[in-house]
């Protein structure tokens, strides 16, 4: 690891302006993702601003079906939240089922989405569910959000704050693991939501996170795994790396839609 | 026997301090003055070095030196070598081309080392080696064995044209022909062993430490034979004499055969420890151990097994390209020929048996033994010819095994092996039973119903431990004698310290060696330590690999004990003025058999160092040396089976029973037998479904960091159904054979066995991905 200094936020604003007055600096949440980077020497922030002890930014609030998420909350409280789980388990299911009891200890909601992984689970979560990402200064709809590999519609400095949504009348995540990393090989999301039926994709696309509107359809006229058996799935926009090949993620992308479907509540 | 003696489950003494994290490793080391190493390695998997410039780098913060290959060779510190000579069949010895133990003109793979940084702190150390500028001219680079070989492939080393290192064969090719020809049926296949990355928990660590007064060098090192490191750095490497210098390995966190070789670092650090005059600390990180950690396996065979009409094999045929990667590590040469062909026979009479091996650089880290070396690959080829033999043939595989099991021992084998006990039927009978054999087809229906394929497949292993007979070895090639040492010292208070040859890395040692003392004695285990690990205290001994610490290693123990319990006898009966033969040690004393006359084991310590009254003419002093060369290796076998119920939809693959039936003769202590048998067949499954090492066309290791190395943790494996049978080894005081590696030997054969019978076809290879399967599945559609 390269020599940084780091510092420990006290607020969103005093988060921003440090961030600003260090244009070499990164936020740092969970540290699971970016401190893993500076060890391998991949990453050399000259600063880092630790979001983990704004109290504003930590914990999970449930407003009737408005669910408001902080950044710097960590995938084990929401894989625990019993308010969460009695109105859109998917989500509980999704944050238990990240890495390992110390990843999910530290890792963030956050951290996941500001690194916007291939692989990471929480933007199927987010864009299945059609969330809104509220940052320092404005809120991004996850259509919008997610925009490419490692890419997020964020500006330089922009700091996540929260993830909010309404809850589904239905929703279900089926993830098939990386057999290494165990991070999504596949995993799929699917919602039934005030706005439609939605499914998104992760793991697989060759441009990240996608919504897979053939499946859309086909769900809201049928909320069955059955409604999913004859329709295709493109294999050309998948991604093709030494663990799973294009077609196989294709296959993959069906089965895992189904299951979700299945497993739905 | 008793409660603490050979047989029981006693707990294992070294894990309280494994436990409580007070285990001391090399990187747990510390010395005055210590600083740290950084090695530049050649990011290429094949170049030419035009320039190393190291003006920017000395002048970093904290740095001390940075050293390079041309300074160590001016320096007289001598190339790397392999130590088991092979001849090709025209009768010319092996290729060796040179390792430099720092690159000097040529870099052979990523991951090469090229020059060693030393600074105040690891950090700084990494720091400047980022800022060693070296021009290279990169040149053509090939990964794998098949391709190193095929005409126009780019040239490694000039020594070994064509990439070919040996061409070697073992058996008779005119006899396999006749009988191929004369054949009712024969099978044919192609098998691939995929290569494997060993992944001890403890990554390799190095601290040398040169003392200018003295002259003398002490080297900690994470080795699995202290004693071969330093005498191969002395005879070959020129480091020291064997006088000057002391090799320390201290609590070792795993080795599976990567910890036997000395690798470049322990040299080099000696080495620069002189040129720097302070004391050197290199440790590994997991990435730079994918990098350059002798990976395993990778074999490339095509068999030929044939039968006569009443399913009797007549004679098997084998031709394999063995990957040694870019230079030739220690024991390289020996894996892919004597520690495998030798093992071809399997548990089966086969009366002609022909295998021709070829090794083969490529630009990728040297390849040597890992946990089983060359048995699994021996056993993984028969096991699969076995199991698609029954199926071509319509026999069961179980009754196809039946038939060709050899019965009668001992039993010369046409390559070598003389097989000297055991019984291969029991192992299959109770293996079969455990798994419940006869109940599959109910268990297939039920699987089929819920849409599931389910399959069941078996492996019956031989392999061959203990090594090894020092003149038998030393006449096929190998450098050095293969015996063990053992001192029994016993303490004027009677407390005993056993000093042992070989190294115990995770096996166990500091209790099963003490249960054998105990045991014999009838005194409490506490009293007995065991020591290894350190030339300044041991003799000289061979160190722990192939199973051989129990088969060779405790035999030594047994020598030694003998003499001590002789002596110990005589001056007993002095004391009590008795005849010596009449004299029996048990429970701690040493008795008049048939009186009521004893004198405690103590008191006989005592007596042996007050020198007071002993028998006129006995020199003081309790403790024996002795050296054990055994006549023989020793034949553990054994049967598994796997059972797998398969996901069609996802190529998922579920085990859901496994059972291992082992004959390892007798047995010190079932808990460690368990225990050894439960990793090694966790490291098969690994193999068999999960673990891959694969480089791209440019000989960058794609899979350089468990991000992308699958490695099997406890959720892929199922719970084991383990049982020992027993014919006990005739060539050793102790009766035992080994138990270290037939886990990994005999479960990828079972694995794979049971998804080809799920899947319903055999083109298959490992690791069986669950992308593997699905795609397998949609071919037999
Ligand atoms: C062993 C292991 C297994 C894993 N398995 C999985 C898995 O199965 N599925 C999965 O989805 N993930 C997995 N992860 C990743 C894990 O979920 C991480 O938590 C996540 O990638 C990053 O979150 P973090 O809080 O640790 O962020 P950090 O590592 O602290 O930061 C990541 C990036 O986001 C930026 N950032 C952090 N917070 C904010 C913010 N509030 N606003 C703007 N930018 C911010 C940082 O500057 C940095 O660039 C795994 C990680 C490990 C180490």
């Amino acid at each position: 690891m390269y020599a940084t200094s780091y510092h420990r936020a006290s607020s969103v604003e005093d988060a921003v302006k440090l961030k600003s007055a260090n244009e070499e600096g990164k936020y740092l949440s969970g540290g699971m993702t970016l401190i893993a980077t500076m060890k391998q020497r991949l990453a050399a922030p000259s600063d880092l601003i630790d979001l983990r002890h704004i109290p504003t930014l930590r914990g999970i609030s449930v407003d009737g079906r408005k669910v408001t998420i902080g950044a710097a909350t960590p995938h084990a409280d929401v894989a625990a939240s019993r308010e969460l789980a009695a109105i859109c388990p998917a989500i509980c299911k999704l944050a238990g089922h990240i890495g390992d009891p110390h990843v999910r200890h530290m890792g963030t909601i956050g951290g996941s989405i500001a690194n916007n992984d291939p692989a990471a689970d929480y933007p199927a979560g987010l864009l299945g569910l059609g969330a809104t990402i509220v940052t320092d200064r404005r809120s991004i709809s996850a259509d919008d959000f997610f925009t490419g590999l490692f890419e997020t519609a964020l500006d330089e400095g922009e700091m996540v704050t929260s993830v909010t949504f309404d809850a589904p009348e239905k929703a279900g995540y089926a993830k098939f693991n990386n057999p290494a990393s165990r991070f999504a090989m596949t995993g799929v999301f699917v919602a039934k939501t005030a706005g439609g039926v939605r499914v998104a994709v992760t793991g697989a696309g060759s441009s990240g996170v996608f919504r897979h509107q053939g499946f859309e359809q086909m769900l809201a006229s049928n909320w069955s795994p059955d409604a999913l058996a004859n329709v295709a799935v493109d294999a050309s926009n998948l991604m093709s790396d030494m663990h799973a090949n294009a077609e196989y993620r294709a296959n993959l992308v069906k089965v895992m839609a189904k299951r979700a479907v299945a497993s739905a509540g | 026997m008793g409660v603490e003696g050979i047989g029981a489950r006693v707990t294992r003494k070294e894990d309280k301090r494994f436990l409580t994290g007070k285990g001391r490793y090399t990187d747990d080391m510390t010395v005055p003055g210590m600083k740290y190493a950084c090695f530049v390695r050649s990011p290429y998997g094949h170049a030419k070095i035009s320039n190393i410039d190291a003006t920017a780098a000395k002048a970093m913060p904290g740095v001390i030196d940075v050293l390079d290959g041309k300074q160590l060779q001016a320096d007289g510190i001598g190339n790397l070598i392999c130590g088991w000579m092979i001849h090709s069949k025209d009768g010319t010895p092996m290729k060796m081309g040179a390792w430099h133990p720092l690159a000097v003109d040529t870099v052979r793979y990523v991951g090469d080392a090229v020059a060693i940084v030393v600074a105040d702190s690891s950090g700084e150390a990494r720091d400047a080696a980022e800022a060693v500028v070296i021009d290279y001219e990169q040149l053509p680079v090939v990964t794998e064995a098949v391709a190193a070989l095929a005409s126009g492939a780019p040239q490694i080393h000039p020594e070994a044209p064509g990439n070919l290192i040996f061409d070697w064969q073992i058996g008779e090719p005119e006899a396999v022909d006749k009988a191929i020809a004369a054949a009712a049926h024969v099978t044919e296949i192609e098998i691939l062993n995929n290569r494997l990355s060993p992944n001890p928990m403890e990554p390799r660590a190095t601290l040398g430490i040169y003392d200018a007064a003295e002259d003398h060098y002490t080297c900690y090192t994470t080795s699995q034979n202290p004693h071969v490191a330093r005498l191969v750095m002395s005879a070959f490497y020129n480091v020291a004499p064997e006088n000057k210098l002391r090799v320390i390995a201290p609590d070792v966190g795993g080795g599976f055969g990567s910890k036997i070789y000395i690798y470049p670092e322990e040299i080099i650090c000696l080495w620069a420890s002189k040129k720097t005059g302070v004391p050197v600390k290199w440790t590994s990180d997991r990435t730079e151990a994918f990098l350059t950690d002798a990976h395993g396996r990778d074999h490339v065979s095509k068999v030929k097994m044939a039968f006569d009409a009443n399913n009797r094999i007549t004679a098997l045929k084998v031709d394999t390209i063995a990957n040694l990667g870019a230079y030739m590590s220690l024991f390289s040469s020996a894996v892919p020929t004597y520690l495998y062909a030798t093992l071809l026979s399997g548990q089966y009479a086969i009366p002609a048996i022909h295998a021709n091996v070829r090794t083969v650089y490529t630009n990728t880290v040297p390849v040597d033994a890992y946990r089983g070396a060359g048995r699994p690959e021996a056993t993984y080829l028969l096991e699969r010819t076995m199991e698609t033999a029954a199926r071509e043939l319509g026999v069961s595989p179980a009754e196809l095994r039946r038939t060709n099991f050899i019965r009668t021992f001992p039993y010369q084998t046409p390559v070598i092996m003389n097989y000297d006990a055991g019984d291969y039927e029991a192992s299959l009978n109770a293996a079969m039973q455990a798994a419940d054999w006869n109940g599959f087809a109910a268990r297939r229906t039920q699987s089929e119903a819920k849409g599931k394929k389910r399959g069941i497949g078996m492996s019956c292993y031989i392999e061959a431990c203990g090594i090894a007979p020092s003149a038998a070895v030393g006449s096929l090639g190998a450098g050095v004698g293969l015996w063990e040492s053992a001192e029994v010292r016993v303490n004027a208070v009677g407390t005993i310290e056993v000093l042992t040859g070989s190294h115990s890395h995770g096996q166990g040692h500091e209790t099963t060696f003490a249960q054998l003392v105990a045991g014999r004695l009838g005194v409490p285990i506490e009293s007995i330590n065991i020591v290894h690990g350190d030339t300044d205290k041991v003799q000289m001994g061979m160190g722990t690999y192939g199973s051989r610490s129990g088969a060779v290693g405790m035999s030594a123990i047994v020598k030694a004990l003998d003499k001590v319990e002789a002596k110990a006898k005589k001056i007993a009966a002095h004391l009590m003025e008795a005849s010596e033969e009449d004299i029996v040690i048990e429970n701690g004393e040493l008795k008049v058999a048939g009186t009521d006359k004893s004198v405690p084991w103590f008191q006989v310590a005592l007596a042996s160092y007050t020198a007071h009254n002993l028998p006129s003419g006995m020199e003081p002093g309790l403790k024996e040396t002795a050296f054990y060369d055994p006549s023989n290796f020793t034949f553990p076998a054994g049967c598994y089976i796997a059972e797998v119920e398969i996901d069609p939809d996802t190529g998922e693959t579920d085990i859901v029973q496994f059972v291992a039936a082992d004959d390892f003769g007798n047995i010190i202590n079932p808990m460690i037998v368990e225990g050894q048998v439960h990793g090694g067949i966790a490291q098969g499954i690994g193999q068999a479904l999960l673990e891959n090492v694969q480089y791209d066309e440019n000989g960058q290791l794609l899979t350089a960091s468990y991000m992308d190395y699958a490695m099997p943790r406890a959720d892929n494996l199922p719970s084991f159904k383990l049982s020992h049978q027993n014919t006990p080894c005739p060539s050793n005081p102790l009766g035992i054979k080994g138990c270290g590696e037939a886990g990994a030997i005999g479960s990828p054969p079972a694995l794979i066995n049971a998804i080809t019978d799920a899947i319903g076809h055999n083109k298959l290879t490992m690791p069986a991905t669950p992308m593997k399967v699905w795609q397998a599945l949609q071919t037999a559609h």
